[in-house]
């Protein structure tokens, strides 16, 4: 029972941990990049291209995160097992 | 997880006892046929009977192919034109797979890693064969890095950073499109009413986001192996 519990902290504690960074991350480019467009209107298109790419990039970040906390969730490897040392507990 | 209601289920279920694959896999293949018989229905539509002055459905069409082929110019520069069918391709495919996801009793083929896989392998391999057929042999300079006693080095970079592309591609798609998905889901299980529906909203926004980050970083990709190394 308690391998169960430990996937799901786990994977809370990942999910939490990866977004952190890519917060963070994510706020310090909209920053900068809302402070360029303040100074030069005129180059609003060419900033928010580049901090698209910029953002998409950080996102992979959080998303690798869920992707791996979506495996130990839904796709664990482990969980044939923990199953079957547990049915041996059980007896 | 298999999706609670979609309305192709009968065709979906028969071809999963076909082909013996998952319930997922076999509704992601279902909607992506979907989606190919819509967008060749609609290019039908559009360009069925074109006059000079464009009006209704080819005049929409005009619209989105002439917004996609401005932001093709205007990252690649005017020789990234003959890339347009490919990365307008793509760019809607993904757009319309993305956007379907949000109407009740369908399901987003781009939920599903396989299509976006294959989607990203697409893109991989159209930059290195775009690379080989505009440099010939000195292609493999793209991969030595600038200074030439650290080449040996710079090459297993170069092969390990070409090789994250795809699977980064593929990731990020998939990650954003199923994580709306089952935060749909969750939501939806816990209030049914109203709660899901800035999320919905939120997904729009997902979605064409999404399509845009997929169609800039395939372009950027192959203008990278469109130019010079240095």
């Amino acid at each position: 029972m308690s391998f169960f519990s430990m996937c799901i902290l786990a994977a809370g504690i990942g999910m939490a941990l990866g977004t952190i960074g890519t917060g963070l991350g994510q706020g310090f480019a909209v920053s900068r990049a809302v402070e360029g467009v303040s100074r030069n209107p005129g180059a609003s298109g060419k900033i928010l291209t580049t901090m698209m790419i910029g953002l998409a990039m950080i996102e992979s970040l959080a998303i690798y995160a869920l992707v791996v906390s979506l495996i130990i969730l839904y796709a664990n490897p482990y969980k044939d097992i923990a199953v079957k040392a547990l049915e041996t507990v059980a007896k | 997880m298999v999706h609670p209601l979609l309305f192709l289920q009968f065709i979906s279920s028969k071809l999963q006892a076909l082909l013996h694959i998952g319930g997922e896999a076999a509704n992601a293949i279902v909607y992506t046929w979907l989606v190919i018989i819509l967008l060749f229905a609609l290019s039908k539509l559009a360009t069925g009977s074109m006059k000079m002055v464009p009006s209704g459905i080819q005049n929409f069409m005009e619209v989105v192919i002439d917004g996609v082929e401005n932001m093709v110019v205007e990252t690649m520069g005017p020789h990234g034109r003959s890339y347009f069918p490919l990365i307008a391709t793509l760019a809607i495919f993904i757009l319309v797979s993305n956007l379907i996801g949000l109407i009740p009793g369908f399901y987003p083929p781009t939920a599903n890693i396989n299509t976006t896989a294959a989607c990203a392998v697409i893109v991989f391999l159209s930059t290195h064969i775009v690379g080989l057929k505009q440099h010939g042999f000195h292609y493999l300079k793209h991969f030595l890095g600038p200074i030439w006693w650290l080449a040996p080095v710079m090459f297993f970079i170069e092969v390990i950073g070409h090789l994250s592309r795809p699977v980064s591609l593929t990731l990020r798609l998939f990650g954003n499109m199923n994580g709306h998905e089952l935060v749909l889901m969750i939501f939806f299980g816990l209030a049914p009413f109203l709660v899901p529906l800035p999320m919905m909203l939120m997904g729009v926004l997902v979605s064409f986001i999404q399509a845009f980050v997929f169609m800039l970083l395939a372009m950027i990709y192959i203008h990278g192996s469109l130019e010079e190394a240095h």
